[in-house]
């Protein structure tokens, strides 16, 4: 059972419109590859030419900001789920 | 009438027409509304300025709206006090408080944001406006989403204070707790605007709403007697308003409106929520998300969306920025209050703390104009000083009880010269 990702809008475009896509890898980092794989493009949105993730993009690996976890490095077990969000947005 | 022209990412300069979009399509990075300030100087002056309502639409031209607004027709405009007894405790003689505390009609700065936020959700056709909100946005969203009548839904982290939920659900607003913080609330309602396509003040109106955070700028040049402040403190969450009080300076210099000079700007945050302190100190514009743990629950935001823009308007400015623990911003509200007759909530407390940090380093310094923003109102927040307080004295309804009380209080000697 792949991994299942939640695609924000301005990332649809190359999902064909799909809110939601599957994906496999045993990491945050494989996942954006094998996205890259199905969904050429992905991976320039998330990530910088240095391979670390964009200041305006977080992900949450079942709710969780990656951030707080291994980072890229974290890893993904079948049935997680992954969002994608932008992060401009908010102010209490 | 509108002096809009588009919108701009702040990143990578790409251009979007007027619509509800918040990201750039291309670097996820903000879009911020782009003006015509050739247009705007040839028609704004301070005399036009000055002829209008004493409400945050005096400064239009700078604010994103088309048609004649319908909401915040009393917002803004809100008192800057000659805190002289303050700045007599301080030994500051030009200190000034820019209170929103008393801000209509729910008694923070957010009435601002929201007044242009719901203007233009109105513009744009929306039948339902939404927030995440620690609980000063939401009782904003509500009152002016009941005026403009309008369906509204408002997502708040469980354990926002008692007084804004009661606060939000009065207007008649849906309220929906979410177990989880601040940040896991903004990244629920990301995904919900996206899915459900309701205005949300704060996400896909969020080049419009933070707009209207300038007017908080432009009312202290105007009350200053059209000057900049030398000085001035800003408390930091998500990171909307200080920016923009640096913009809105910036603007008014820019067209002429205000007599020059620099003025530097300086973020205040709870030590609990620090994430942008953190950076400023370490000398990195990379922000490391925290947990928040604080009583400045308003300003209890981990990860802040415009925490980068904050250090670049900070540092931009020459300013700087520290943290205050809940103790000294406890300690800080009652100063307020004691000395000024102002009852801020736990962000003006930390803004204030901060200020007397500033002071202590001699970063602000005695004869210098120093305006501390303070943003929110403690009526809303009785719990984060109610354990910090004195309690009463309960006595019978017998003069002679009261003037047991009152000798026991050591009031004897003053008591009895009144009396003879």
């Amino acid at each position: 059972m792949p991994v299942r990702v939640r695609v924000p809008t301005p990332l649809r475009r190359f999902t064909a419109g799909a809110d939601e896509v599957a994906a496999d890898g045993a990491s945050v980092k494989a996942i954006i590859e094998d996205l890259e794989k199905r969904h050429p493009g992905m991976r320039e949105r998330l990530l910088d030419d240095k391979g670390a993730l964009r200041r305006f993009v977080n992900i949450y690996l079942n709710g969780d900001d990656i951030r707080f976890l291994d980072e890229l490095n974290s890893k993904v077990k079948d049935g997680d789920d992954l969002s994608i969000v932008p992060a401009i947005a908010g102010g209490a | 009438m509108s002096y809009v022209t588009n919108l701009k990412c702040r990143e990578c300069g790409q251009e979007y027409a007027v619509e509800p979009l918040h990201v750039c399509e291309t670097c996820f990075g903000p879009l911020e509304v782009s003006y015509d300030y050739a247009k705007i100087k040839a028609d704004l002056t301070q005399k036009k300025i000055e002829s209008r309502p004493h409400n945050l639409w005096r400064y239009r031209e700078l604010l994103p709206v088309e048609s004649e607004p319908s909401v915040g027709l009393n917002s803004g405009f809100t008192p800057l006090l000659h805190a002289q007894r303050l700045g007599a405790e301080l030994g500051v003689k030009r200190l000034y408080i820019k209170d929103d505390t008393v801000n209509h009609p729910t008694l923070s700065y957010k009435d601002r944001v929201v007044a242009v936020a719901i203007s233009k959700a109105i513009e744009f056709g929306f039948k339902t406006v939404s927030c995440a909100s620690t609980g000063n946005l939401a009782t904003a969203v509500a009152a002016h989403a009941a005026r403009a009548g309008l369906r509204c839904y408002i997502f708040m982290p469980e354990g926002v204070e008692a007084g804004k939920i009661v606060g939000s659900t009065i207007y008649g607003a849906q309220v929906i707790t979410i177990r989880g913080n601040y940040d896991d609330v903004n990244r629920l309602c990301s995904e919900i605007a996206d899915k459900y396509g309701w205005a949300f003040v704060n996400i896909n109106l969020r080049p419009y709403y933070t707009e209207g955070a300038k007017t908080f700028g432009f009312e202290i040049a105007e009350q200053l007697g059209w000057r900049l402040p030398d000085h001035v403190v800003v408390p930091t969450a998500g990171g909307t308003i200080l920016p923009k009080v640096a913009k809105a300076f910036k603007e008014l210099k820019d067209l002429g409106l205000v007599k020059g000079g620099d003025f530097k700007i300086y973020s205040a945050q709870a030590a609990g929520a620090a994430p942008v302190i953190h950076a400023l100190h370490k000398g990195t514009d990379l922000i490391t998300p925290v947990k928040p743990n604080t009583i400045a629950k308003s300003i209890a935001i981990g990860n802040p969306a415009d925490g980068f823009y904050v250090l670049r308007a900070v540092r931009d400015s020459g300013g700087w920025g520290e943290m205050a623990s809940d103790a000294e911003i406890v300690d800080a509200i009652k100063l307020l209050a004691r000395t000024e007759g102002i009852f801020a909530e736990p962000a003006g407390g930390t803004t204030l703390a901060v200020t007397l940090k500033l002071l202590a380093q001699k970063r602000i310094k005695s004869d210098e104009l120093v305006v501390v923003s303070i943003t929110g109102n403690g009526y809303k927040t009785l719990e984060a000083v109610a354990d910090a307080i004195e309690r009463p004295y309960k006595i019978e309804a017998r003069l002679k009880d009261f003037d047991a009380l009152y000798e026991q209080l050591g009031n004897g000697k003053e008591k009895i010269a009144g009396a003879a």
